[in-house]
């Protein structure tokens, strides 16, 4: 109330508090534009003729073999009784399909993004955290637990359904049949395998003995700790084949690394010949319309083949030096003129 | 609200009472029956709205009410309670977060109440008890306290002046800080109370407060022994207002009448309800928009779910099955449930943090007008005060400005100019010489051409010598005698004879000193008498008897006074309106052509007349004065009516011209204002000659405009009534400067030849009573339409002779015209108080056009995030209606909160479209943001489809990149998460680089902002994906961002998303009618042929002066 640190009042004189920063202003004038424009258009002509290209040069060969059709080799598995069934679809390579090869199984109408679905396991187990093989988390139901109360472990729909197709490859030189290896090995993410998922410590030494009080998944044939039997690195969580399965796929319509061929006489590639696909067909798609596919690509440094990309990057590309035209005649017209003045 | 509970408890058993009694010092008093101390509220002030306890739930309950909040909080039950797609953390954290920091924003502008209260609170006070002074603090003051004010100090309450340490009973005081007054205001002491205060026996009887600062009411019984109690009469003289602050004078008692919050101060404060923003208003249109969009989107989404589950195999493959609880829930329940659940899902559209970031942006917003040191006024050391952080951005759409004249565009600094004695001019140079003295050096025009008879002369000086309430400042004191008004020429230094003045109006300064010049010198007012040094020296005495105060309605004040002789005289001066009708007719021709030539060029002019009471007049208006002074009724009218009956066969002796110098700089801000577009009024309680021709110096009318007059003298018409004739004018004036006119669009530069016609509206008071109130009601609406058409159509419009009640009713009518513009007064006097408080902004301009940076926020926020929730819905259709979200929780939660905010706050903060340097020479700019333009459907509608564009884009680029999605070189394919990581990455990116190419004024806080912020982003997904978070159920995102960038393809596919988004936006830019400097330095050489010299003129200085001189006027 006294007239006194009255100075103190005084505003800052600073530049922020002047708002008088020093400040870049920009102006998209058209000399800056048109340039830029152009040579964004160049680039992205120039980037997306190289996808483009890529894309063309990478070989896919795909194959539905659900079994729709009477004629189909597969049609016979299609019958519900039919359990253990294999069929075996012949195809022929006419030029050497390039390696490394990698092997995609594919389905459709298949959802695996829904949301009930997709929530559906117990991150916990999956993490080798045996306190919770008991009491599997809630969102596994009605993959929680068997008839019998048993706590199922790994619990829950993604786990439950995994695909157990599997492929056997030959290839027919002569008629005979001489068995293409295939590479299960670093089909999964690396850091799913090594970090994200863990097996339950072995009790006791027995790998086996950790999972004592908890039931296999209903359709799984075989409980984790014996998914694969040739391997012993590959069975529990740290199955390949389950990892993949357990990343979900982001449509209805996806394919999903089954195998890679790049061992002994097949790391070239597959030669141009006759070959046979054997398929151990257990996984039943028809119910819900689905399809199901094996697909052999092989991979660039852009990935999988995809034209896509190659074509945006074409078509953006000469959008750019279109407009960068356009406008290089709208300012010769309009522009120009003022500007030269104002300089 | 609750300051009115309050006062309602403390006055609430007396509030049946017409008046209150208070007993000076506490003592009982002889008389009275019984000494019963009432109840009154203590003297504590509170305008802070929570305490510590009820902070909590009620700032909970404040914020709840606003609409998005509440909205979230609904959100955030309905994924407590239901099974929804997304945790109640990810709407829960953001919420919580919008609610602390608003909560802590709000806290601490309570703090700073608080602290505000307790410095006045807790203020110490001298309090005379028992004979002691005791030190007390202030909030411990009761009704009935004897206080001791010094000099310099504000009254800590309602105070009844009792005595004073001047000898003649007065005090002076400044109630700048009331209602922006700040010249000194004369008080007077009750009479026979100065003697002994330890022991005065009296009561005081009240009226009950009331806010009116001007009206009290009131009577002292002064009891002596074995007398008849003696009663004075109180009125507003007396009344020392809590707030106003004592000036000029040692020391002051005076005994407290009200208290606290039942003082005059708070009273007058409490009327003062939350201006909500026209923004804010607009957001929550635009949320109601976005409201709407959600649920049709939910509605589609549960629609088309249900549609596609009834496809066999659809509803529950074997893959996927329910369990039990499941199957067995209602089929309509699951429906509303699945609604909920994509309600849930989709909720970010409505985004959280608007309100924050709006906020944020006003509160910071408000310091830059604090800091601004260009409103920073040296003399009152002081700069802009900003009361409510709220309107900020309403300051940059004000189409209406409404301006007082005096002391607003003029300086309130009063010269004397010349008079006029009985018809013969007497002029005085203004030679800013040494002495501002009486120049002969120009010849015979200068001084007087003939002179009136030295009688006459001398009378009329010695009339402008005593007809005041002029007091001399006295000697001796350590100041410079100097004048005391508004501190605006005390720095001249003053020749040794001069005299400093203080009066309660700068015109009476000037009159004295004028007289002074002319050899007649006031020397002061001592116990009733006043010393008159004449042109020989000698000392004349009058016995001051009464004086006829100065109201704005009478607009006159006389007073009257005793000679020597023993002659009683009344003088009297005031406005010619009210003096001829009171004077001989004859004598008003020869002295009225002056005043009209005076007028015209724009000087205050007064008459003054004079005449001469016979001892039995006197007597009766000395017994009717007293009578009146005394009446607790209808004081004012009595007293009205009985100075009326004084002031009557009076005999002119002259008229006085005083001018009233412009504020600096005056003619360019209004030439500024114009030009942008904005339609300045002025209001004015001059006569029209004076308003006119002030507007013409101001360059408001200009030698181009056209005036259109409706006043009371074109009314007079012998053939029609007035009101006929008013109609007939009305509609001439209507097809004039209406129809005829082309159309005003909005934005388009006014032109500164004459292609264009510029009409001038010119109403007086009377005439606008008419308007406002014709005889007959029907007309009433025909009336003001017109009216406000003819207004609206106008650049200038002038109301003189305005009521303060006229100019609110002004205010209040374009207020809530068509489109309900923003309209802003300027003023400074009390007369203006009623008019700011009707105006959407009370004062202070700021000519920065970074307000349109709000616009774009408001905007921007909803945008962005239709953008962001639209790939969520779209997915929809891809993952079987199931509510699968595509983006991560944290990412959900994060976007508005940390990844998209700040940029748009820095740039709503800091972002000048154009420089200061440009903006204030060339106010044109303004029009382009202000009529709100930039909240308009039309932008709306072109951010909600580019938002559209983009979501669409986003999704679908990355829908096409995943048909395969083998997207690395090692085969490996990218799942559901990698898939929203790589849409939300580029939408993140698309958002911020807008904002970026948006933003025109880039400092290094943008540049921080922008690109630290897409740096966060980087950061934080790594982060958020490079641990295994023990927290969480399920690691979504583990090391999903890195793989992301390990694949070429997500890279390109981001980049030429992102490209490809901005797009539409670059083109526009370079599209646009080019906004560099280029184009913008031709306008100002424009501008000037409209006849400015000064072509570095800015628009600052004028609205700088007015803004500080109002941000005293609110406490």
């Amino acid at each position: 109330m006294k007239n006194e640190g009255e100075a103190a009042k005084r505003p800052d004189n600073t530049a922020f508090t002047q708002q008088r920063l020093p400040a870049w202003q920009p102006i998209l004038s058209a000399g800056i534009v048109i340039p830029s424009f152009l040579l964004i258009g160049l680039a992205f002509i120039g980037i997306g003729i190289g996808l483009f290209l890529t894309s063309q040069t990478i070989q896919v060969w795909e194959m539905d073999y659900t079994g729709v059709e009477k004629d189909s080799p597969c049609f016979r598995c299609t019958i519900l009784s039919n359990q253990n069934c294999t069929c075996e679809v012949i195809f022929s390579l006419s030029t050497l399909f390039t390696g490394p090869v990698f092997f995609y199984y594919g389905l459709s109408n298949y959802y695996q993004n829904f949301r009930k679905y997709g929530v559906s396991k117990d991150y916990y187990q999956l993490a080798g955290d045996t306190g919770y093989f008991k009491n599997p988390e809630a969102y596994c139901s009605p993959y929680a637990y068997d008839s019998k109360k048993n706590p199922i472990v790994p619990c829950g729909a993604i786990a439950n359904s995994i695909f157990n197709d599997t492929f056997e490859l030959y290839q027919i030189i002569n008629g005979t049949k001489k068995q293409v290896p295939l590479d299960g090995k670093g089909i999964s993410w690396w850091t799913d395998y090594n970090i994200k998922y863990r097996n339950p410590s072995p009790v006791n030494g027995s790998f086996a003995k950790s999972f004592d009080g908890t039931v296999k998944p209903i359709n799984w044939p075989k409980p984790a700790y014996e998914l694969d039997l040739t391997d012993p690195n590959n069975n529990g969580f740290l199955n390949q084949d389950f990892l993949v399965w357990m990343r979900r796929a982001a449509l209805p319509q996806f394919r999903k690394l089954y195998r890679r061929i790049t061992d002994g006489d097949y790391a070239a590639g597959l030669p141009a010949g006759n070959y046979s696909l054997k398929v151990h067909y257990n996984y039943p798609v028809l119910s819900f319309d689905g399809r199901k596919k094996v697909v052999f690509s092989n991979v660039s440094w852009m990935g999988g083949k995809n034209d896509f990309l190659g074509i945006a990057y074409l078509v953006v590309g000469s959008l750019c030096v279109i407009m960068s035209v356009v406008m290089l005649v709208v300012y010769a017209k309009f522009k120009f003129s003022d500007d030269d003045e104002a300089r | 609200m609750l300051r009115r509970r309050l006062n309602r408890l403390c006055g609430g058993d007396e509030k049946r009472v017409d008046s209150r009694t208070i007993y000076v010092g506490h003592r009982p008093c002889p008389d009275t029956e019984a000494f019963i101390p009432s109840k009154f509220c203590d003297n504590r002030i509170v305008s802070s709205k929570y305490t510590v306890w009820n902070f909590l739930p009620k700032n909970l309950f404040e914020q709840f009410r606003r609409i998005a909040n509440f909205y979230f909080l609904i959100i955030f039950l309905v994924q407590v309670i239901v099974d929804t797609p997304t945790s109640p953390v990810t709407s829960g954290l953001p919420l919580f977060f919008v609610i602390t920091v608003t909560a802590i924003k709000q806290g601490y502008e309570d703090w700073l109440r608080h602290k505000a209260d307790n410095e006045v609170n807790k203020y110490p006070v001298t309090v005379l008890e028992d004979g002691r002074s005791v030190k007390k603090e202030s909030e411990k003051i009761k009704v009935g306290d004897v206080v001791e004010v010094v000099e310099d100090e504000t009254f800590p309450c309602d105070l009844i002046l009792l005595q004073s340490s001047r000898e003649d009973g007065t005090c002076f005081v400044t109630t700048a800080s009331l209602d922006g007054e700040s010249n000194h205001k004369t008080h007077y002491t009750v009479p026979d109370t100065e003697k002994d205060l330890q022991a005065l026996p009296a009561t005081i009887e009240c009226e009950q407060p009331q806010p009116d600062l001007y009206k009290f009411v009131g009577r002292m019984h002064i009891y002596k022994p074995e007398q008849e109690p003696a009663v004075r009469s109180l009125g507003p003289e007396n009344l020392l207002l809590k707030g106003a602050t004592l000036k000029n004078t040692k020391k002051i008692s005076g005994v407290t009448v009200y208290t606290g919050m039942e003082t005059k101060m708070a009273l007058n404060y409490q009327g003062k309800s939350q201006k909500r923003s026209a923004v804010e208003k607009s957001i929550n249109a635009f949320l109601l928009v976005y409201l709407c969009i959600l649920i049709s989107k939910a509605v589609v989404c549960t629609t088309l779910k249900y549609v596609w589950q009834s496809k066999e195999g659809q509803d529950e493959p074997w893959y996927n099955q329910k369990n039990q609880k499941e199957k067995d829930t209602n089929m309509y329940l699951k429906m509303f449930t699945d609604f909920l659940s994509f309600m849930v899902l989709f909720n970010f559209i409505i985004p959280v943090s608007m309100y924050v970031t709006v906020e944020m942006q006003k509160f910071l917003g408000s310091f830059f007008i604090t800091w601004d040191k260009d409103f920073f006024d040296p003399e009152i050391q002081e700069g802009a005060l900003v009361n409510t952080s709220d309107l900020n951005e309403e300051l940059g759409q004000v189409e209406y400005v409404f301006t007082d004249k005096t002391g607003t565009l003029t300086q309130n600094n009063m010269e004397f100019i010349e008079c006029c004695i009985d018809g013969f001019q007497y002029k005085h140079r203004d030679t800013r010489s040494e002495l501002d003295g009486f120049t002969v050096t120009d010849g015979p025009v200068n001084k007087l051409q003939q002179k009136a008879g030295q009688e006459k002369e001398e009378l009329f000086l010695r009339a402008l010598c005593l007809c005041h309430t002029v007091q001399v400042k006295e000697a001796g004191s350590e100041e410079v005698l100097t004048d005391q008004v508004d501190g605006i020429d005390g720095m001249q230094p003053q020749p040794e004879e001069e005299r400093g003045f203080i009066a309660s109006s700068p015109d009476e300064i000037a009159l004295v000193r004028g007289a002074m010049e002319y050899g007649f010198t006031f020397l002061g007012l001592e116990s009733k008498s006043m010393k008159i040094k004449n042109r020989e020296n000698n000392i004349e005495e009058y016995k001051l008897l009464h004086v006829l105060n100065f109201d704005p309605v009478r607009r006159r004040m006389s007073v009257i006074v005793q000679t020597k002789s023993g002659e009683t005289l009344l003088f009297c001066k005031g406005a010619d309106s009210s003096i001829f009708p009171r004077v001989k007719p004859e004598e008003v021709d020869r002295i009225r052509m002056h005043v009209e030539r005076n007028a015209t060029e724009g000087y205050r002019t007064l008459c003054v007349a004079y005449k001469q009471l016979s001892a039995e007049e006197y007597a009766v208006a000395d017994t009717g004065l007293r009578e009146a002074r005394l009446a607790l009724q209808d004081r004012e009218q009595k007293l009205m009516a009985m100075y009326n009956q004084v002031e009557t066969g009076m005999s002119l002796i002259g008229a006085t011209a005083v001018e009233d110098r412009l504020q600096e700089e005056a003619a360019e801000t209004m030439e500024a204002l114009q030009g942008a577009g904005m339609k300045v009024w002025v209001l004015t309680g001059d006569k029209m000659e004076t308003a006119k021709s002030t507007c013409y110096a101001c360059r408001l009318f200009q030698r181009g405009t056209e005036l259109l007059e409706l006043t009371v003298r074109t009314l007079e018409d012998g053939r029609l009534k007035r009101e006929e004739k008013l109609l007939e004018l009305l509609r001439d004036y209507h097809r004039r400067a209406v129809q005829d006119a082309p159309p005003v669009k909005a934005g388009v530069t006014r032109s500164w030849s004459t292609a264009n016609q510029d009409y001038g509206f010119i109403i007086d008071g009377a005439t606008l009573s008419l308007v406002m109130n014709p005889s007959r009601e029907a007309d009433a609406s025909q009336y003001r339409s017109l009216f406000l058409q003819i207004c609206q159509n106008c650049t200038a419009v002038l109301c003189c002779r305005m009521a303060p009640l006229q100019k609110a009713q002004i205010v209040k009518m374009v207020k809530n015209s068509k489109g309900s513009p923003i309209t802003l007064s300027i003023g400074d006097g009390a007369n203006d108080v009623s008019m700011i408080l009707e105006a959407h902004v009370g004062i202070g301009i700021k000519g920065k056009e970074g307000r349109q940076a709000v616009r774009n926020s408001d905007y921007a926020i909803p945008t962005f995030n239709l953008c962001f929730i639209l790939p969520q819905f779209l997915y929809q259709f891809f993952c079987g209606y199931s509510q699968q979200p595509l983006y991560d929780a944290a990412y959900l939660t994060m976007y508005n909160i940390c990844f998209t905010s700040m940029p748009i706050l820095a740039y709503s903060l800091l972002e000048q479209h154009i420089s200061m340097e440009i903006l204030l020479d060339n106010a044109a700019l303004y029009r382009e943001i202000a009529n709100n333009a930039m909240l308009r459907w039309r932008p709306f509608l072109y951010w909600t489809v580019l938002g559209i564009f983009q979501g669409l884009l986003f999704f679908f680029g990355v829908r096409f990149l995943f048909s395969n999605p083998a997207l690395q070189d090692n085969g490996q394919v990218f799942g559901n998460w990698s898939y929203g990581t790589i849409v939300f990455t580029v939408l993140v990116f698309t958002v911020t680089l807008k904002l970026a190419l948006d933003t025109r004024h880039w400092t290094w806080i943008n540049h921080f902002v922008i690109w630290g912020s897409l740096a966060f982003y980087v950061f934080f997904s790594f982060f958020w994906g490079g641990i295994i978070w023990p927290f969480l159920k399920q690691q979504r995102l583990y090391f999903v961002f890195a793989n992301m960038l390990s694949s070429v393809s997500a890279w390109l596919v981001i980049i030429i998303l992102i490209l490809l988004s901005l797009l539409p936006e670059i083109l526009l830019v370079v599209l646009r009618k080019p906004r560099g400097p280029h184009s913008r330095q031709k306008k100002p050489s424009q501008s000037n042929v409209g006849g400015s010299q000064s072509s570095q003129s800015s628009a600052r200085p004028l609205l700088m002066r007015t803004f500080s001189d109002e941000s005293n006027s609110v406490i």
